[in-house]
């Protein structure tokens, strides 16, 4: 089945026209990569499918559901961990992953055990009371990841995950990752091509709004001929390899 | 469930900020010390009966108010700046439920506001009755005009500005306008005019006429304020719609 479906997505923003008529499919319990150089329009595309910004032509279907006509029910199964950390600075960590179970519908007792159950996925359990403001970076985009998963989302954004994280977080936050494969179904940005190369069931390559191209980590590099992946990477988002 | 499970969040983050809850409560307190201590001062029937504790004590309370205004504001700005933002603009939370999550955990603070006010006058002379209560109910829809104005400008300036159209601009001109400090009829003309379209005159009025027991005096001035209590809050809520839309 297919969890994420576009059809001639536009997003025009005055003069600059961001997504050009992208046409994507993702399917159920796929953890699919979008990369891109930066304004290849992939922040554009997740902002559209997690309803943050309206498509100006053209519609995507989450987990069957439009963009445009049922944004109330889009936003109801999915989550996004944004680029930047996204805490309440004030509230602690257990405050912030209860928080964001009762606004999508959990009452006080599910939420407190969907927290514990974050708390010790993501080993908090020792700061579960410290105030998210006090954590170092890397305590609190596990937090961020931790907060977009306790509602069990059926479909994931991670927007840059391991952005600014030190290679051991990353790695762990990698295998993770991984865990999560056909839990859910994630779209994953990142800038690092051995994350998405590792990590990602299928990857698409977008350049100047529009989806060059699309395939498995193995089926890119062959379509770039080379046998090295950032090479491929260039030469499709640089070059603009048709799909 | 929704507003009340944000409304609880944005309570917390208003009380661990100490200095705001202080500075909020404090200030209107230290305007009414030291107006009351130069008003006794004044032989009686030669100082401004804007001054007398009955008057001065009202009017403080809904001065005091007009802070919350640079609170919403701030809180909401705040937010804005942070992707914990885009974080809840991606959740169910409606654009009505968000500016009620911000409104209610102000309300509580409206109402210890005016209530140490009025405690502290009762020092000054304010004489004791339950009209005092009645006018710290009369105060809830004052309140929700300043945190509907704060709520406004937050949805639209930066966390800068907001400090200085909240807390310098909104704050004076609610004063001047407002009957406490002087009457606005002494000044007349468009100034008298602008006083009495504006809804701070008639939130004075109508907390004084609770004060003094003039309930017949209450609604006329009270029926302003609600009106500009609801339509400032549809305005604010329709405004970080169409923000929320335009992100």
């Amino acid at each position: 089945m297919e969890a994420i479906k576009t059809e001639k997505l536009v997003k025009k923003y005055k003069d600059k026209t961001a997504v050009k008529g992208l046409d994507l499919t993702v399917h159920q319990g796929e953890l699919y990569g979008l990369l891109g150089v930066n304004g290849a329009g992939k922040s554009t595309t997740i902002k559209m499918l997690s309803c943050l910004t309206q498509p100006t032509s053209g519609d995507a279907q989450v987990m069957g559901h439009s963009v445009v006509k049922a944004s109330d029910q889009v936003k109801a199964i999915m989550n996004v961990s944004p680029q930047e950390t996204a805490v309440a600075a004030k509230l602690s960590v257990r405050e912030n992953l209860e928080f964001i179970a009762r606004i999508y519908g959990s009452d006080k007792k599910e939420a407190k055990a969907k927290a514990d159950k974050m708390l010790e996925d993501f080993s908090m359990q020792e700061i579960e009371k410290s105030r998210a403001a006090t954590l170092s970076g890397g305590w609190q985009r596990r937090l961020s990841i931790a907060m977009a998963l306790i509602t069990d989302p059926e479909v994931l954004f991670l927007d840059e995950p391991t952005l600014g994280l030190d290679v051991l977080a990353r790695r762990e936050l990698w295998n993770f990752i991984s865990g999560l494969k056909g839990r859910m179904t994630i779209i994953l940005t990142t800038h690092y091509l051995e994350e998405a190369e590792s990590l990602c069931d299928r990857i698409g390559i977008m350049s100047r709004g529009e989806l060059r191209a699309e395939g498995t980590a193995e089926e890119l590099k062959a379509k770039a001929g080379t046998d090295n992946f950032e090479e491929a990477f260039i030469k499709i988002a640089g070059e603009g390899v048709q799909k | 469930m929704r507003t009340l499970t944000f409304a609880s969040r944005n309570t917390k983050e208003i009380t661990r900020d100490l200095l705001t809850l202080i500075f909020g409560v404090a200030f209107p307190l230290v305007l009414l010390v030291l107006l009351s201590a130069i008003n006794k001062s004044i032989p009686d029937g030669y100082g401004p009966t804007n001054f007398l504790i009955e008057n001065l004590a009202p009017g403080i309370t809904v001065f005091g108010l007009s802070f919350l205004s640079l609170f919403a504001s701030m809180l909401i700005a705040k937010d804005r700046t942070t992707s914990f933002v885009l974080r809840l603009f991606t959740s169910p939370i409606r654009p009505a439920e968000f500016i009620l999550g911000y409104t209610l955990p102000l309300l509580p603070m409206a109402l210890v506001q005016s209530l140490v006010c009025y405690a502290c006058a009762l020092f000054f002379g304010l004489q004791l009755s339950a009209n005092l209560l009645l006018a710290i109910v009369v105060n809830i829809p004052i309140a929700v005009v300043f945190i509907a104005l704060g709520l406004l400008f937050g949805s639209v300036l930066s966390e800068k500005a907001v400090g200085g159209v909240c807390g310098a601009l909104l704050t004076n001109l609610s004063a001047w306008f407002s009957n406490i400090w002087f009457d606005t009829s002494m000044v007349g003309g468009a100034f008298e005019t602008v006083a009495n379209i504006l809804p701070f005159s008639h939130a004075v009025k109508a907390a004084q006429a609770t004060v003094a027991g003039d309930y017949t005096a209450i609604f006329p001035d009270l029926w302003w304020v609600i009106a500009y209590a609801v339509v400032l809050t549809v305005a604010a809520v329709a405004v970080f719609a169409a923000k929320l839309k335009k992100n």
